[in-house]
């Protein structure tokens, strides 16, 4: 792998069964089974998906709904292990998507911030020397020590992205651009993000929007059905997709 | 097998997280709180106690020791194993979106019910002195129970976790099985007779009638009943190799299914 490969997903494919017809009870599987009626259909989310990431490059990935986007952030991030093929990450991979999915609703938010830290495989001693601020820019203040089970959606957000971005990431992936909490709060995580961007981080950016691929990204890649159609410089590839809307 | 120690120091502190929520939680909104972790086994031997000394003709000596012991292996492991068989569809609003190791959900659920059973090992202790049970040289001798019976949860506990995301009977079918584990374990009885008769071959063939039995050996000052520990011990390694490896082989599949 090149010195300045980032991250390189190597001719991923990832398929999912679908069962043909619903199969209810275990009597009902053992005989189908038994007579190898067992049918699935395959369905290839992705297919042979290649592509590199460079440091300091910010790529953006287009596509329709359902072009397999979440389902590649998902393989990338880890959750998913790819059917084929292999993704190769060097350094600090941080997920922007889900915020927070790892909270316990009977914690408290000071509780929280150290089980979703553990989550994301920051240890201990840096979490307590980060907490205060933590809460300082979650903009929790007392509410921190309340049990997030009384948190409104906003809120809960504002931790997740607090904890989330207290690390500088060598990668960071976006799953459109984040519309977190109020207005004010927006502005402020837009503005963690964008210092990030100008600190010359690389970035793994999913978007429908081609105006915003356009504003942040210097490279961009377009799926469709599973399969990348074309990738080269941010502007052409935007060009395209535009085209391919129009038609 | 580098990378795996460095993934596990990488989450070494999630592993304890998890315990510690899963202790934490438990007791959170009841009044007494922690303290139901000692009143639970001290009101159930009470009960079993007046129960089985009064409705029963057979005396065992130093019954509410006996039943105890018995008692507080017992619930460790059912509770241990029906957590830890739970433990990856809990969680699987995480396993979906978060990046975790997910052998931790399983050996995080069988720690934790570990932990607060070795607490409630207190309440043994007060009975103990209250009923004038001696200590001897012998209850050293109680590591080796203690740790088969972890090393035993914890195999199972991967096993019936990988299994459950695959059969969802798979929770009520252990559910069964525990209440016949439970009544082959000689719990509240004294199963010499019944140990001298062919049927007494289920419970020899129970690993946690073993386990007990070497227990309350090493708490009443008798020697070890070696083939039982022999029998358990190896029981368990055979439990925790298999759980680790069916665990393995399928975890990749589990995002799929919960």
């Amino acid at each position: 792998m090149d010195k300045n490969t980032v991250l390189k997903v190597d001719n991923v494919s990832v398929r999912f069964n679908l069962t043909d017809e619903k199969v209810d009870s275990a009597k009902e599987y053992l005989i189908k089974f038994l007579k190898r009626e067992l049918r699935y259909k395959e369905f290839w989310a992705l297919r042979n998906v290649s592509f590199d990431i460079k440091r300091g490059q910010r790529v953006g990935i287009l596509g329709l709904n359902g072009a397999g986007k979440s389902t590649l952030l998902k393989v990338i991030a880890g959750v998913l292990k790819a059917t084929e093929g292999k993704v190769v990450t060097k350094g600090r991979i941080v997920p922007l998507l889900e915020l927070g999915a790892g909270f316990d609703k009977q914690y408290t938010g000071a509780e929280n911030i150290y089980l979703y830290g553990a989550m994301l495989g920051y240890p201990k001693s840096f979490l307590k020397e980060k907490f205060d601020e933590i809460v300082e820019f979650s903009e929790l203040g007392n509410f921190i020590n309340v049990p997030l089970k009384n948190y409104s959606s906003g809120m809960k957000a504002r931790l997740g992205f607090s904890i989330a971005t207290i690390v500088e990431p060598d990668i960071l992936i976006l799953d459109e651009v984040l519309s977190v909490g109020d207005a004010k709060f927006r502005k402020k995580s837009e503005k963690k993000i964008k210092d990030m961007f100008d600190k010359g981080i690389t970035v793994l950016f999913v978007s429908h929007s081609l105006a915003q691929v356009r504003s942040l990204c210097d490279r961009a890649v377009i799926l469709e059905k599973g399969q990348v159609i074309a990738q080269g410089d941010s502007k052409t590839v935007c060009d395209l997709y535009q085209e391919k809307l129009n038609k | 097998m580098k990378r795996l120690v460095d993934n596990f120091t990488k989450y070494r502190f999630l592993l304890v997280e998890l315990v510690k929520k899963d202790i934490k939680l438990k007791y959170r909104s009841s009044v007494l709180g922690f303290l139901w972790t000692m009143l639970e086994p001290l009101l159930t031997m009470i009960v079993l106690t007046i129960v089985f000394e009064n409705m029963f003709e057979r005396k065992i000596p130093n019954f509410p020791v006996y039943v105890l012991c018995g008692r507080l292996l017992y619930s460790y492991f059912s509770n241990g194993t029906k957590l830890a068989l739970k433990s990856i569809r809990r969680n699987s609003s995480m396993i979906r979106k978060v990046y975790v190791p997910k052998y931790m959900y399983p050996l995080a659920s069988a720690l934790s019910g570990y932990i607060t059973f070795l607490i409630s090992l207190i309440v043994l202790v007060v009975v103990g002195i209250v009923q004038d049970v001696k200590p001897t040289w012998y209850l050293l001798q109680a590591v080796f129970p203690l740790a088969t019976i972890l090393v035993m949860t914890v195999g199972l506990g991967f096993i019936l976790a990988t299994l459950d995301v695959f059969f969802r009977d798979m929770e009520y079918l252990w559910g069964v099985l525990l209440m016949l584990i439970m009544y082959m374990s000689a719990i509240f009885y004294d199963p010499t007779n019944l140990l001298a008769t062919p049927k007494g071959i289920i419970i020899r063939l129970n690993p946690l009638y073993g386990i007990i039995t070497n227990f309350r050996n090493a708490i009443f000052g008798e020697p070890m009943n070696v083939k039982y520990f022999a029998y358990t011990a190896s029981l368990s390694v055979i439990m925790l190799v298999v759980g680790v490896i069916m665990f393995y082989r399928k975890q990749d599949k589990f995002v799929l299914y919960v």
